[in-house]
């Protein structure tokens, strides 16, 4: 029994799984919207995109949140520019714009190699994340989520319908650019956990587990922060006994609630499904 | 009972539309709209009338300030179009298709939409704005189906929650783009009825639409669109089959039945169908459209 208490005893691991479940709740929150729109690439590609601006913030000894946070941005914006002044459909800008950002930070990585551990970058490095970045880590996810407690509604109904969000007053355009800053905000803040690769499970799998689940868009909401805020604790509990990457035991967790959700899923799932089709006569 | 309009003409606004000179042109150098002009003024329904690509959906946005003209002026209430959107002075009902109907609300949900305008900061509903949005269920006859995600209507009840939010909305201007398209008929005299109540109340009503034979019944202003505004006014002096020839130039069916086809005597009435397959507009009388019927398949099929 005290053995399961034993990662409590150490500090790192205790700061492990409280950042990590703070980045999976912001992570959370945001999912619930990008997956409505089809947007959930857009996680993706911030990840990679991240990368030049992480390596130029060590050049220019600025905080790699910092440079990482602009890269994001940047390459957001590009992606919305290239796609207002062409007719390419947005999975080819995405893949377009993310994987030149990639090759760049690559670039710049090996011609000045001391300057940043890629594999931080990749992979993630919660359990051996610095104060000082840790802190970081901790602003960027406090600021995300109160900025999205305070304007989910505006952000609903910029997504839902955009043209009615305008007639009501809302000014669309400058919450779309609000939704991306904090998008990208997010990713910096779970590259320290899960890393680059995997940045695109945590803005999308509890978005789509909390689908399945319910009908309302504020039940989805409180469902999807639920599940990052879970998955991402004790990810981080379970990573020290497994003593493998936190990164890849959160993202496990939230697939298999995902797996969970998919079949038995009280109206959505495939077992309610198959129900259904039994009670209305059809075949099992 | 306070009215949307009668709060709003407190404030000093009568819902007026004013469309000047109005030109569009889209970054890549297409022209949309050359050149339209019209005024309608309160208390009124006009039909929007014009093919596909025609301007319609451009004029709509112009007015709702989504698209800034490159030449003219449009005034909704003597204000910018801009300025009226930041009051929410127009509400929209937007095409079905338009709509993401597996979006996770409810009927309450999005009628509370309508409410935002209204709001403060957090958009925390107050006890006034969940009065309005009963009373617009109520009005669309839907509060039967407020705890309903949007995507488990029919296709008429799907149109009348977004009326729903529009009326909760309580703009002075209310665009409806093509409310009739899958909707049934019982669903369509419910809305022109509601329409009809609004116009009574003094907003100003537009509807784009492709049924033609109905604008004549509920429409008392009509705007024909084909990349300028071709015809605007009393749909009895405006709504003509000249000008009906003149908007759908060529692309719409097209049936003329002469007199000895109808009946033996030396009549020269003749009856003259337009349609584009939705529901028909008839003419009767001794005018011929014009010399050969120009619709699609107009002699082959008489």
């Amino acid at each position: 029994m005290s053995e399961l208490l034993v990662p409590f005893g150490y500090d790192y691991m205790v700061k492990a799984m409280w950042v990590s479940a703070l980045v999976g709740a912001t992570c959370a929150f945001l999912s619930a919207f990008l997956m409505l729109k089809g947007w959930s690439l857009m996680g993706d590609a911030l990840g990679h995109s991240i990368v030049p601006g992480v390596a130029g913030a060590y050049l220019l000894h600025l905080p790699y949140a910092l440079g990482a946070f602009f890269a994001g941005l940047l390459a957001a914006l590009g992606m919305a520019f290239v796609r207002s002044q062409t007719r390419l459909r947005e999975d080819a800008i995405i893949g377009l714009v993310f994987t030149s950002f990639f090759a760049a930070g690559l670039l710049m990585v090996s011609i000045n190699p001391t300057s940043v551990n890629v594999q931080s970058i990749v992979l993630g490095n919660i359990l051996g994340i610095s104060d000082e970045d840790a802190r970081q880590v901790v602003i960027i996810s406090v600021v995300t989520l109160a900025v999205l407690l305070l304007k989910w509604k505006d952000l609903m109904a910029v997504f839902f319908d955009e043209g009615h969000a305008r007639s009501v007053g809302l000014n669309a355009g400058w919450l779309k650019i609000l939704f991306f800053t904090l998008l990208s905000a997010a990713v910096v803040a779970a590259l320290q956990t899960v890393g680059s690769c995997l940045v695109i499970a945590m803005v999308v799998t509890p978005g789509a587990t909390a689908y399945l689940l319910t009908d309302r868009f504020q039940r989805l909401l409180v469902i999807a922060v639920a599940i990052g805020t879970l998955t991402s604790l004790i990810g981080a509990y379970l990573s020290f006994f497994l003593d493998g990457a936190t990164g890849g035991v959160i993202v496990t967790l939230q697939t298999l609630t995902f797996l969970a959700a998919f079949y038995f899923a009280p109206k959505h799932g495939v077992l309610a499904a198959r129900r259904k089709a039994a009670i209305s006569g059809g075949r099992p | 009972m306070p009215t949307a309009v009668g709060e709003a003409s407190r404030r000093g606004l009568v819902a007026s539309l004013s469309v000047r000179g109005v030109t569009v042109a889209y970054p890549n150098g297409t022209v949309a709209l050359r050149d339209a002009s019209f005024e309608l003024g309160p208390g009124t329904i006009c039909g929007l009338v014009g093919i596909n690509g025609s301007g319609k959906s451009t004029l709509f946005k112009a007015i709702m300030g989504f698209l800034s003209p490159t030449a003219g002026d449009i005034r909704i209430a003597g204000l910018a179009a801009r300025e009226a959107q930041r009051r929410h002075l127009v509400a929209y009902v937007p095409q079905s298709e338009d709509v993401d109907w597996n979006f996770p609300v409810l009927v309450d949900d999005v009628v509370m939409m309508g409410r935002y305008g209204h709001m403060g900061f957090l958009r925390m509903p107050t006890p006034t704005d969940r009065r309005k949005v009963d009373e617009a269920l109520d009005r669309v006859g839907m509060t039967a189906f407020r705890r309903r995600q949007i995507g488990e209507l029919s296709g008429g009840q799907r149109k009348r929650v977004f009326l729903a939010r529009a009326l909760a909305q309580e703009g002075l201007v209310i665009l409806l783009d093509e409310p009739f398209t899958g909707v049934d008929v019982k669903t369509e005299t419910a809305i022109v009825d509601l329409l009809r109540e609004l116009k009574a109340q003094g907003h100003l009503v537009l509807v784009s639409t492709h049924n033609l034979g109905s604008v004549p019944d509920f429409c008392d202003q009509v705007v024909l669109v084909l990349r300028t505004v071709l015809a605007a006014g009393p749909t009895a002096t405006t709504f003509t089959q000249a000008n009906l020839e003149r908007t759908f130039g060529g692309v719409l069916r097209h049936f003329r039945l002469e007199g000895q086809e109808l009946h033996a005597d030396d009549d020269r009435r003749s009856v003259t169908v337009l349609t584009d397959d939705e529901r028909p507009v008839v003419f009767y009388g001794e005018r011929k459209a014009s010399d050969r019927p120009r619709g699609r398949s107009g002699e082959d099929k008489s």
